[in-house]
C-alpha cells in the first residue's frame, strides 16, 4: 500500500502531497522535511529506494522534480517505480510535455489526475487513455458550468 | 467570472508568492492573502469559495496553517454544482485527515453524492471516501459502496472496489459483506475494474479466513486463466509497458495467487505451470519486466513446495544480483534474505557478490547487504566473513562504521569459536570504531576477558599496544584502562606469554602513562576519566615503587570540576594515604564476573533490581559468590569482597563508577541497589553501618517466609524498590540464598521475566481507573497497558472518552475502548501501547483527560499518572 505521495522540487519546495494513511499536520511537515533532506542529498546513479522508519520510499527524479512514494517494507519497489512513471506519462500527455511550472500553477489538476490513478494508496487504472478520458470529461463539465454561470451573471448584470 | 469580485486571482497569488526573495517576504504575502480569505469567508459569498479554497490549498502546501478553511470544503461539497464539489472534495482530502472531527460532518453529503445521478459526482465521493474515511464513516457508508461495486459504469465499479479496500482495512468485521461483490469483479474484462477487484480480493483474503477459503475454492482457476491470458496476449498499445501487457495487473494477480497458494498444496499445484511460464518468458531487460519477475519470485517462494520452481526463482535472483542496475541488485538482496529460509546453500553460493555489495557506494544497498551477510554467517564461515568485514571497516565511510561495527560485534559474539579469537576481533573493531561502539558491547568484552584467566596477560598486552596507536577510540581506551588496572602486573612482567606473542618491554611507569593520558586528555569523557581513576587506585597497590607518582595524579583530580571525579579523588587519596593496611585487600583483582547474569541482564529482560535477586541462585554452583554473601550480611566488614553479591554488570558499574548517576548525593534515589558502592562508601566514611540498615535487613530475614508465600508481594519488592528499600533489597537477595540454598523460586521468577503490579491510575468520587501491565516478548521498550474504567457512581456515563498525552520520549498508541457507555458500577476496558525510547533510564508518565456525560451534563476529569511501576 502506498502511504503517501510527495512531489518535491530540487530546491526542496513541496509541489504536491497526498496522504493515504493518517498523519497529523505536524507529522506531515516533519515527514516532508526529513525525507526531502535524505532524498535530495542522494547522489545520482544510486538506487531509487530509501529505507525510512521501517518503510521504503521509492523516488525518481524527472527534470527538476522528485516524485516520491512511501510503501510498506514488503511491497514491490520496482512496481512503484512503474506507477510513478505511469503518473508522469499521464501528466505529460495532459499538459503536453509537462514542466514544473505547469504543476505549480495547475497544482489542482495534478491532484485530479492523481485521484484518477490512485485511491486508498492502490492503483486504480492501468490505461493512460482511460484516465485522460475521464479527466477531460470532468474538465468539460467544469467548463460548461462556468459558461452557464457566466451567461447568467451576464444577464443579471445587464438587467440591473 | 471571478474577476468581477474582490481579491486576487489564484494565478496572481502564486506569482506574487514565487516572486518573493526571502522567507519573511513570503510570510508577508501569505499573511495578507490569508487575511483576505478569512474576510471573504466571513462575508459568506458563495462565488468566492471556489477560489478561496484553491488558494488555501496552495498555501497549505507551503506549510502554513489553513484550518480556518476546513468548513469551506464542507460548504463546497454541499453545493449543487460539479465544479464546486470537485474542488471541495479535493480540499477535504488535502486539508483534513481522518482524525479530525469536522470530517464526521461530511458523512451526510457523501451519502447523498454516492446516490447522485451524475456518475462523476459519485466518483468524487468514492474517491474522497476511499482516501480519508475513518472507521465510523466506513461503517455508515459501507452499504452504499457495496451497491456501487455493481454499478453500470466501470469507472464507478473500480472506484467502489478500492473504496471497499479502505473500508475493510478500517473495519475488518465488514469483510464478509464484500466477498460476493468482490468475486463478481474477477470476471471483468475492463483492466481497471479487474485490477481493483483483484486488489479487493487480496485485501479480503488477508483479513478474513472465510474469504480466503472462498476465493481459493471458487476463483483460483479463473485467476490462473486470467493471468495466462494477459501473459500470452498479443500487443495491446493501451496497456503495453516495455513489451509487457499491463504489468500492474500481472503483479496484482501474482500477489493474490500468492495468498491463495500459501499453505495449500492443491492450489499451489494448480498455479505451477503459469508461474513457471511467467518466470521463464518475462523479458528482463526493462524495469517493468523485472517488477513482474520480482513479484513472481516472491509468489514462488511463498506457495507450497515445488522445488523445481524454486530453483528457477533462485536463478532469477542470482541474475538480479549480478545486474548492473542498482535497483535490481537492491531487490535481489532483499529477496535473498527470504530465500535463505528454504535454500541456504544456494544463497551461500553468492556470498562473494553479497560481500561486495556491503562495500557499495549506495547506502541503501550496503544496508541490505549487511543484513543479508549477517544471516549468512555460520560456525564454518564466521572467521572468513568477519575478516572481510573488519578489513572493510578500516576503509569504510565514517557514517557506515556504526552499523557495520555493530553487526560485526553481534556476529563475533554469536559465533565466536574461541575466546582468544573473540578478544582479537573485538580489539580490532574497537581500534577502528571504538567511538561508535555501544556500551553493552564493551561491557560484554570486559566480562569475557574477566572469565578468560589464561588470556589476561595476553589481552592486557594487546590492549596496551592498541591504545598507543588508537588513543582516540574512547571505548578501546576504557577497556584498556580497566585491564591495566586489573592486570597491570601481568603487563609489566610479561606473565602468561602465549606462543604467538612477541615479548614487549613495558615499565610500570609506561603503564601509568597510558592511564594518566586518559585522565588528562581533554576530550576523554567522564566515564573514561572515572575508570582511569579507579585503575590508578588499583595500580597504586600493584606498583608500590611508583605509588608516589600515582598519588600525585590522583591528588590533582581533587581540583576537578566534575563532582564525581573530585569526590572519588578525595576518597581514593585517603585510601592511599591513611588506610594502607586495608588498601591491598581493597584493590584486589576483581572476582570473575558472572557471564550468565550479564547476558540475562543485557538481554534487557530484567530490571536491575530483579537481577540482584536472581543472580546468587545462578552463581552459587560455581562457588565463587557464596562466600562473600556472608560479608554482605556483616555490613560492618571492611572487606570489599562483599561487592560480588551484586551482579556482574552492577559490579562493573558500581566499582568502576561507570554509572555516574550514582554519586553519593543521588545514590539514595537511584533505582538500582548499589551494594558495592554503598559498601565502599561505608568503608570510606569509616562510618559504622547505620542501625536502620541492620534493622531492615533483619526484618527482611524474618519476613522471608512471608515473601515466599506471597509471590505478588515478592514481585512488588522486586520490581519497584522504593528508595528506603535500596539497601535491603540487595541484602534480602543474599538472605534468600543463604536460607534457601538452591531453591528454584527466585530464579524461576527471573526467567519468566518481570511482572508488574497493577496500579490505580486515577480515582475520583465517581470514577476509578486501573492499569494492568504486560510486556510483549522481544521488545523491552514496549508495554501493553490495559486500562479498566470503573464507574463508582449510581448513574450511567455516556459518550465516555479517555485521552492521554505522554512526553516526547514515549510513544502512545490507543486502541478503541470496549464501549463508550459505562453503566453504573460497571466497567469498560481500553488497551494502550506505550513505547519507551528511554527504557531503563526514564519511567513512564502520562497525563490524561476523561470526558463523559452524566445525567446529560458534560463532565471532564483530568489527572497525571506518576505511579507507574519502575522499569517499564
Amino acid at each position: 500500500q502506498i502511504h503517501f505521495v510527495l512531489l518535491v522540487s530540487r530546491q526542496g519546495k513541496v509541489r504536491l502531497t497526498k496522504w493515504y494513511s493518517p498523519y497529523t499536520q505536524k507529522e506531515r511537515s516533519k515527514v516532508i522535511r526529513e525525507l526531502s533532506g535524505v532524498i535530495l542529498n542522494r547522489g545520482p546513479k544510486l538506487c531509487n529506494f530509501v529505507e525510512w522508519r521501517g518503510y521504503k520510499v521509492v523516488y525518481k527524479r524527472y527534470a527538476s522534480l522528485y516524485f516520491c512514494m512511501c510503501i510498506d517494507a514488503e511491497d514491490n519497489e520496482l512496481e512503484v517505480l512503474e506507477i510513478i512513471h505511469h503518473y508522469v506519462e499521464i501528466l505529460d500527455r495532459y499538459f503536453g510535455s509537462v514542466c514544473e511550472l505547469d504543476l505549480i500553477f495547475n497544482f489542482h489538476k495534478a491532484y485530479y489526475i492523481l485521484d484518477e490513478l490512485l485511491i486508498a494508496g492502490e492503483i486504480q487504472e492501468s490505461s493512460k487513455k482511460t484516465v485522460a478520458r475521464i479527466i477531460s470529461a470532468q474538465d468539460q463539465m467544469v467548463e460548461a458550468a462556468k459558461e452557464e454561470a457566466g451567461s447568467i451573471s451576464y444577464i443579471i448584470a445587464q438587467a440591473s | 467570472m471571478n474577476s468581477i469580485f474582490s481579491g486576487t486571482r489564484l494565478r496572481d497569488m502564486i506569482r506574487s508568492i514565487r516572486a518573493c526573495k526571502t522567507a519573511a517576504e513570503e510570510r508577508g504575502v501569505v499573511r495578507k492573502e490569508c487575511a483576505d480569505i478569512r474576510a471573504s469567508i466571513n462575508e459568506n459569498d458563495p462565488h468566492d469559495r471556489h477560489r478561496n479554497l484553491a488558494k488555501l490549498m496552495f498555501i497549505h502546501m507551503l506549510g502554513y496553517p489553513t484550518h480556518f478553511g476546513q468548513m469551506e470544503c464542507l460548504k463546497l461539497i454541499a453545493s449543487p454544482g460539479f465544479p464546486e464539489k470537485r474542488i471541495g472534495y479535493l480540499g477535504l482530502m488535502l486539508l483534513l485527515d481522518e482524525r479530525q472531527e469536522v470530517l464526521m460532518l461530511v458523512t451526510n453529503s457523501l451519502k447523498q453524492d454516492l446516490n447522485h445521478t451524475n456518475q462523476y459526482v459519485v466518483g468524487l465521493a468514492l474517491c474522497a471516501l476511499g482516501n480519508i474515511c475513518s472507521a465510523e464513516m466506513a461503517r455508515d457508508l459501507a452499504p452504499e459502496v457495496e451497491r456501487l461495486i455493481q454499478f453500470r459504469d466501470p469507472n464507478i465499479r473500480k472506484k467502489a472496489a478500492l473504496c471497499s479496500t479502505r473500508i475493510v482495512r478500517k473495519v475488518p468485521d465488514l469483510a464478509e459483506n464484500f466477498i460476493n461483490a468482490a468475486s463478481s469483479l474477477l470476471k471483468e474484462k475492463h483492466h481497471g475494474v479487474l485490477i481493483t477487484g483483484v486488489q479487493l480480493c487480496y485485501e479480503l483474503c488477508t483479513i478474513n479466513d472465510e474469504a480466503l477459503e472462498y476465493f481459493r475454492k471458487k476463483c483460483t482457476e479463473g485467476l490462473i486463466k486470467t493471468l495466462r491470458d494477459i501473459t500470452n496476449s498479443a500487443y495491446q498499445p493501451e496497456y503495453d509497458v516495455a513489451g509487457i501487457t499491463d504489468p500492474f495487473l500481472h503483479i496484482r494477480l501474482l500477489k493474490l495467487l500468492r495468498v491463495l497458494g500459501h499453505g495449500d498444496a492443491d492450489a499451489s499445484d494448480l498455479m505451477t505451470d503459469i508461474l513457471a511460464q511467467v518466470a521463464t518468458k518475462t523479458e528482463s531487460n526493462k524495469n517493468a519486466g523485472n517488477a513482474v519477475l520480482y513479484e513472481c519470485v516472491e509468489t514462488i517462494m511463498a506457495i507450497e513446495d515445488t522445488s523445481s520452481l524454486r530453483v528457477l526463482a533462485i536463478n532469477i535472483l542470482g541474475r538480479f544480483l549480478s545486474n548492473r542496475d542498482n535497483n535490481i541488485r537492491y531487490v535481489a538482496l532483499n529477496m535473498l534474505m527470504k530465500a535463505i529460509a528454504f535454500d541456504d546453500q544456494a544463497v551461500q553460493r553468492h556470498r562473494v557478490t553479497i560481500l561486495e555489495c556491503v562495500k557499495d557506494p549506495d547506502a541503501s544497498i550496503r544496508k541490505r547487504a549487511l543484513e543479508l551477510v549477517s544471516l549468512l554467517v555460520n560456525e564454518n564461515n564466521v572467521k572468513q566473513l568477519t575478516k572481510e568485514l573488519i578489513d572493510y571497516l578500516e576503509i569504510s565511510d565514517e557514517d557506515f562504521k556504526e552499523d557495520l561495527s555493530a553487526k560485526i560485534c553481534s556476529i563475533v559474539e554469536k559465533f565466536s569459536p574461541e575466546k582468544i579469537w573473540y578478544i582479537d576481533q573485538m580489539l580490532k573493531v574497537l581500534s577502528e570504531a571504538g567511538k561508535l561502539v555501544k556500551d553493552d558491547v564493551w561491557h560484554a568484552l570486559i566480562v569475557v576477558i574477566s572469565n578468560a584467566s589464561e588470556l589476561h596477560g595476553y589481552t592486557v598486552r594487546a590492549l596496551y599496544k592498541a591504545v598507543l596507536t588508537y588513543s582516540e577510540q574512547e571505548t578501546l581506551v576504557r577497556v584498556a584502562i580497566w585491564c591495566i588496572g586489573e592486570y597491570g602486573d601481568l603487563l609489566v612482567n610479561n606473565v602468561g606469554m602465549l606462543g604467538i606473542e612477541d615479548p614487549i618491554t613495558v615499565t610500570e611507569s609506561d603503564a601509568v602513562d597510558v592511564v594518566e593520558d586518559a585522565i588528562t586528555r581533554h576530550n576523554s569523557d567522564m566515564t573514561t576519566k572515572a575508570m582511569a581513576l579507579v585503575a590508578l587506585l588499583k595500580l597504586s597497590s600493584r606498583f608500590p615503587s611508583i605509588s608516589e607518582r600515582i598519588k600525585d595524579i590522583i591528588v590533582k583530580q581533587k581540583g576537578s570540576l566534575l563532582l564525581e571525579m573530585q569526590q572519588r579523588a578525595i576518597e581514593f587519596n585517603s585510601i592511599v594515604d591513611r588506610h594502607k593496611n586495608i588498601r591491598s585487600s581493597l584493590v584486589e583483582r576483581m572476582p570473575v564476573l558472572d557471564e550468565a547474569t550479564f547476558n540475562v541482564r543485557r538481554a534487557g529482560s530484567l530490571p536491575a533490581s530483579v537481577s540482584t535477586m536472581a543472580k546468587p541462585s545462578v552463581s552459587i554452583p560455581n562457588g565463587v559468590a557464596a562466600a562473600p554473601l556472608v560479608d554482605l550480611l556483616d555490613l560492618g566488614s571492611d572487606d570489599i569482597m562483599a561487592a560480588p553479591s551484586s551482579s556482574g554488570a552492577d559490579f562493573l558499574q558500581d566499582l568502576l563508577g561507570v554509572d555516574l548517576g550514582s554519586s553519593s548525593a543521588q545514590s539514595g534515589a537511584s533505582p538500582g541497589p548499589k551494594a558495592g558502592a554503598d559498601l565502599l562508601m561505608d568503608i570510606l566514611s569509616i562510618g559504622t553501618p547505620s542501625p536502620a540498615q541492620n534493622n531492615t535487613s533483619s526484618v527482611d530475614l524474618l519476613s522471608t517466609a512471608g515473601i515466599n508465600n506471597n509471590p505478588s508481594n515478592a514481585l512488588d519488592t522486586l520490581s519497584s524498590p522504593a528508595p528506603p528499600h535500596i539497601a535491603t533489597s540487595a541484602s534480602a537477595g543474599g538472605m534468600f540464598d543463604l536460607l534457601d540454598g538452591l531453591s528454584p523460586s527466585p530464579s524461576k521468577e527471573a526467567t519468566n521475566g518481570p511482572a508488574y503490579p497493577p496500579i490505580v491510575a486515577y480515582e475520583s468520587s465517581t470514577l476509578k481507573i486501573e492499569f494492568t501491565f504486560s510486556k510483549p516478548s522481544g521488545n523491552p521498550q514496549e508495554t501493553n497497558v490495559q486500562a479498566t474504567f470503573i464507574n463508582l457512581s449510581p448513574d450511567t456515563f455516556t459518550d465516555f472518552i479517555f485521552q492521554a498525552a505522554v512526553p516526547k520520549f514515549l510513544q502512545l498508541h490507543l486502541d478503541p475502548a470496549s464501549s463508550n457507555t459505562l453503566p453504573a458500577s460497571g466497567n469498560i476496558t481500553q488497551n494502550l501501547r506505550v513505547t519507551n525510547s528511554q527504557h531503563g533510564k526514564k519511567s513512564l508518565v502520562m497525563r490524561m483527560r476523561i470526558g463523559y456525560k452524566l445525567n446529560g451534563k458534560d463532565v471532564l476529569e483530568e489527572g497525571q499518572i506518576n505511579n507507574f511501576p519502575r522499569g517499564l
